[in-house]
């Protein structure tokens, strides 16, 4: 009983490991699927935004050709949509369809664990989806660069955060529906504004700043320094994504514990 | 020591009452049955046990654990079967366990997972997905998860809830072995044939709080006597029948058609009709009178 007692602190790597473990077998059942999209995403939008728009109207941005400017732009749309959204409907089907978590609480985890593993997962295979868009870039023609080593890195992050944000946005809404507000309030327009298709100075001087806050534009701007040569602000542009993981991990956590616990 | 201690627990949701001051001691090594109508506060009392809600007020101890401060502990040397099935469709029967038997830090996962699927009886079964099992399987996979690490106490949440007669009679196979073995079990119905066949004692609960506790003979000497009478007749007379055995001190209960006069051993002549239909008393006479509810 001692043991017990003494055993079973805040954060254990094995009700994290256990929870992920759930997440891994079922990750078995489906991996095929999404990693073929994952993949085929990529090279779809290169060929057509990419050779498509650089044919005909756009041949490079800022002396980097567009297929690459593009291509290192789409690390940052694979890690949110990789992130956020499976953040938020597979935490709304697995609290409120399956009960999934009801069965979890149920063993020795607590919610700052169950949520802190959750984020892990998505966080770890969104480094690792994100990084699909790079290779594809590079079969497309963009040098391999050492700094490319970093990007699961700043992939992971970011995506820490985005799981973090869709947890949460899980907890809060009523029904599946309200997502789509989400989605549209939120999730599209950081997308569009990341800087992934266009530079961000084309924008409204309004419009940049907020770009400025946005993480994925930091994501979009670190995968570019490691692509093309990193600056020294890249080093800011990495301590905000950490801070932006830590911040939406709390509150995640805090959202889902007044969702979970009665 | 008792596994489980309750002590003036309350628990509200808004305005609703749903655990009201309840005490509730369940000694180690005993089947104790809670039977209740829905909304009795069966369910929540199972999850403050849990740690998956907090009381208002209230003292709770499980294994000697303070609850909810010291839950994570108790929820290690706890099982929980809930009412729902909740395991992962697509994910094999082995695999299933194995996550579970992780989440419990138990120390050989592989041996945990032959052992329950032993139990189980679903070895053949251990690579097929859940999806592929027939109800019944499913079932006892579900019930063998939450014991995958042997706990000292077991809650099982209307175990058999909205299952067919076949089903019901293997999860009682499950919940008799786990008896046999001296395991303390906690288990919530509205069935009153489950707390009859099941429980060493059975506290009855109604509106948050028990009414009444003890084992299903006591319960039924104390509340309906030796014998009950039922009769069977049109409506009109069914009312004659239950104002002549209510004036005469008797308690009289709806039975599907009849109507059932409840200590009918102690009854003066002519308060029973004569083609009524003499049986011993019964627990669901002891739940209809105490909860005012039809039995399921």
């Amino acid at each position: 009983m001692t043991e017990a007692r003494t055993r079973l602190r805040r954060l254990e790597p094995a009700a994290i490991g256990g929870v992920m473990s759930r997440e891994l077998a079922n990750f078995r059942t489906y991996w095929r699927g999404t990693t073929f999209s994952s993949l085929l995403e990529p090279i779809v939008y290169l060929l057509a935004f990419g050779l498509g728009l650089s044919a005909t109207l756009v041949d490079e941005v800022n002396g980097v050709p567009y297929v690459q400017f593009v291509g290192t732009g789409m690390v940052a749309t694979a890690v949110i949509f990789s992130s956020a959204l499976p953040a938020m409907f597979g935490t709304f089907v697995k609290h409120r369809f399956q009960n999934t978590y009801d069965a979890i609480l149920a063993a020795p985890v607590d919610v700052e664990e169950l949520v802190s593993a959750e984020m892990l997962w998505i966080g770890l295979r969104a480094s690792i989806y994100g990084c699909f868009p790079l290779l594809v870039t590079i079969a497309f023609g963009l040098d391999p660069a050492p700094g490319m080593l970093l990007v699961p890195l700043f992939c992971l992050f970011t995506a820490l955060g985005f799981a973090g944000f869709g947890i949460a946005m899980a907890a809060i809404v009523a029904k599946i529906d309200q997502f789509n507000y989400v989605t549209a309030l939120f999730v599209t327009p950081l997308f569009l504004v990341s800087g992934a298709f266009f530079p961000i100075s084309g924008l409204p001087e309004g419009l940049q700043i907020v770009a400025q806050l946005n993480p994925l534009h930091q994501l979009v701007e670190l995968v570019r320094g490691a692509a093309f040569g990193f600056d020294w602000v890249d080093l800011v542009r990495f301590s905000s994504l950490v801070a932006f993981a830590l911040v939406l991990w709390r509150v995640a956590v805090n959202r889902m514990a007044a969702r979970l616990i009665d | 020591m008792a596994a489980i201690e309750l002590r003036g627990v309350v628990k509200r949701f808004g305005p609703i009452l749903a655990v009201d001051g309840l005490d509730l001691d369940v000694p180690e090594g005993i089947c104790l049955g809670l039977l209740g109508p829905n909304g009795a506060g069966k369910s929540t009392t199972m999850r403050l046990l849990t740690g998956q809600a907090l009381p208002d007020a209230g003292e709770l101890r499980a294994l000697g654990h303070e609850l909810p401060a010291d839950s994570k502990a108790a929820r290690a040397e706890m099982g929980v079967v809930p009412q729902l099935d909740n395991l992962d469709v697509d994910v094999t029967v082995e695999d299933n366990l194995a996550v579970f038997a992780r989440l419990y830090r138990v120390p050989d996962v592989g041996a945990a997972v032959d052992r329950a699927l032993d139990l189980a009886r679903l070895q053949a079964r251990r690579r097929d997905a859940v999806d592929e099992l027939s109800g019944g399987m499913r079932r006892r996979l579900l019930f063998v998860r939450g014991l995958i690490h042997e706990p000292r106490l077991v809650l099982l949440d209307e175990p058999t809830v909205g299952l067919d007669p076949q089903i019901r009679t293997q999860i009682w196979a499950l919940i008799d072995e786990l008896r046999s073995r001296g395991t303390t079990i906690l288990m919530s119905t509205h069935y009153i044939e489950e707390a009859e066949r099941l429980a060493d004692e059975v506290a009855v609960m109604a509106s948050g709080k028990v009414i009444s506790r003890g084992r299903p003979a006591e319960l039924i000497a104390e509340h309906a006597g030796r014998e009950t009478a039922e009769v069977y007749a049109p409506p009109q007379r069914l009312a004659e029948v239950r104002v002549r055995a209510e004036a005469v001190g008797l308690r009289v209960r709806p039975a599907g058609p009849a109507v059932a006069i409840v200590g009918s051993d102690r009854a003066e002549d002519g308060a029973v009709p004569a083609d009524a239909v003499r049986r011993a008393a019964s627990l669901e006479d002891v739940f209809v009178l105490l909860t005012g509810e039809e039995a399921e």
